[in-house]
């Protein structure tokens, strides 16, 4: 029985039990257990509402409709989206009709913490950034070029939906808003 | 028989982590040959920390020909081989060095990049990194000389993914030379750089 038939059952379900997305999440899909660490700085936390210290999922943030840029230091399109994509979370900041119900984030992955401090600095992000040193988020993200921007909305118990997906830069933050709040059905 | 059912089984999920895991940029998309998951180092260091770094001369991607002891008494120098163009990692490395740009010069320091690709390849391939500010050397003829002389010449003719830190005096200060499949990361080159800055 113990062939090399039954072996490779055995490889088989093994592989496919295996937390890894063949493709990149998309629209549609439930958003995959990711946990973040930080941020350190009070002011973010308090922009994402979290109620307790420690790691975190995407669903404690406090909003309808979390939009996520995962993002590299090393990637150039990234460094060359940075000042718009500051520009996306001044609008979000500054729209009142968008308040507390959209709220951004930014996960570089491969990085170290250092790497995203020094993005941070470089491009004055102000908003939060986590490190996913090891790939573990890009890989349960099933492994996603980068830029690659998510809108992920959220409901109750902690239920949180991939409903936008986009690789590459966007154009125009406002109207980059209004296509994730779209999939999200919000208005 | 039983031996090939596992061999069956580890190649299974050598192909799973041969998988590309490198957060690559959409720079390169569709542009880079995935070479799979390589055998970390394949090479033997011939040159050691504390030691005068070998001397050379390399043509660059910008037309001039770069010596390393011309940087002798006025900046530090860090070597970043890497593999070869158009691959993973590799072309995902320099542009973050690109941002890190004033990290070097605060710590008085310059980078050559060097890879065995000749120049009109590392002319085209360095262009869709955007603004490169360091040179880029080829070490393309007699293939990978230098590479060789500093005993980070693998067995296919590519090159380490591997830095070099060499001081003002010409000595070398720090070898790295890493997983071949691994980007460094730059909390290691910051702490090298300011541990060389510093030094008497």
């Amino acid at each position: 029985m113990r062939g090399p038939l039954f072996m490779l059952i055995v490889a088989s379900v093994l592989l496919v039990s295996m937390p890894v997305h063949a493709e990149p999440v998309g629209a549609g899909d439930p958003l995959p257990a990711i946990s973040l660490t930080g941020p350190e700085v009070e002011a973010q936390r308090t922009y994402l509402g979290l109620k307790k210290d420690g790691p975190f999922n995407p669903a404690d943030i406090s909003a309808e409709l979390v939009i996520v840029e995962i993002f590299s230091m090393y990637c150039p399109h990234c460094q060359r989206e940075a000042p718009k994509v500051n520009q996306l979370y001044q609008l979000l900041l500054d729209t009142p009709r968008l308040g507390n119900r959209v709220k951004l984030i930014g996960i570089g992955v491969g990085n170290s913490p250092m790497e995203v401090d020094f993005f941070r600095d470089t491009y004055e992000v102000r908003f939060p950034l986590f490190p996913d040193g090891d790939f573990a988020i890009h890989k349960a993200l099933g492994e996603p070029r980068t830029p690659y921007f998510m809108g992920i909305k959220l409901g109750p118990g902690g239920k949180a939906d991939v409903v936008y997906a986009k690789l590459g830069e966007f154009a125009d933050p406002a109207r980059f808003v209004d296509e994730v709040m779209a999939k999200a059905g919000m208005k | 028989m039983k031996s090939k059912g596992w061999l069956l089984i580890a190649a299974l999920f050598g192909i799973t982590a041969a998988a590309p895991a490198l957060g690559e940029s959409l720079a390169f998309k569709e542009q880079i040959y995935d070479v799979g998951h390589l055998k970390p180092v394949d090479s033997v260091l011939k040159v050691a920390e504390g030691e005068l770094a070998p001397d050379f001369t390399l043509p660059s991607v910008g037309g001039e020909k770069i010596t390393l002891s011309g940087y002798r008494g006025s900046k530090h120098v860090m070597l970043s081989f890497v593999p070869a163009a158009w691959t993973p990692v590799c072309s995902d490395q320099w542009p973050g060095y690109t941002i890190a740009r004033p990290l070097f010069e605060q710590n008085d320091a310059v980078i050559l990049g060097i890879t065995v690709d000749n120049v009109p390849t590392l002319f085209a391939w360095t262009r869709q990194m955007g603004d490169i500010w360091f040179p880029v050397l080829s070490d393309f003829w007699p293939h990978g000389q230098v590479a060789d002389r500093y005993g980070v010449l693998r067995g296919d003719g590519t090159a380490e993914r591997a830095l070099i830190f060499i001081d003002k005096s010409g000595k070398i200060r720090k070898i790295h030379v890493g997983d071949i499949n691994e980007r460094p990361k730059l909390d290691l080159i910051v702490a090298a750089l300011k541990e060389m800055n510093a030094a008497p």
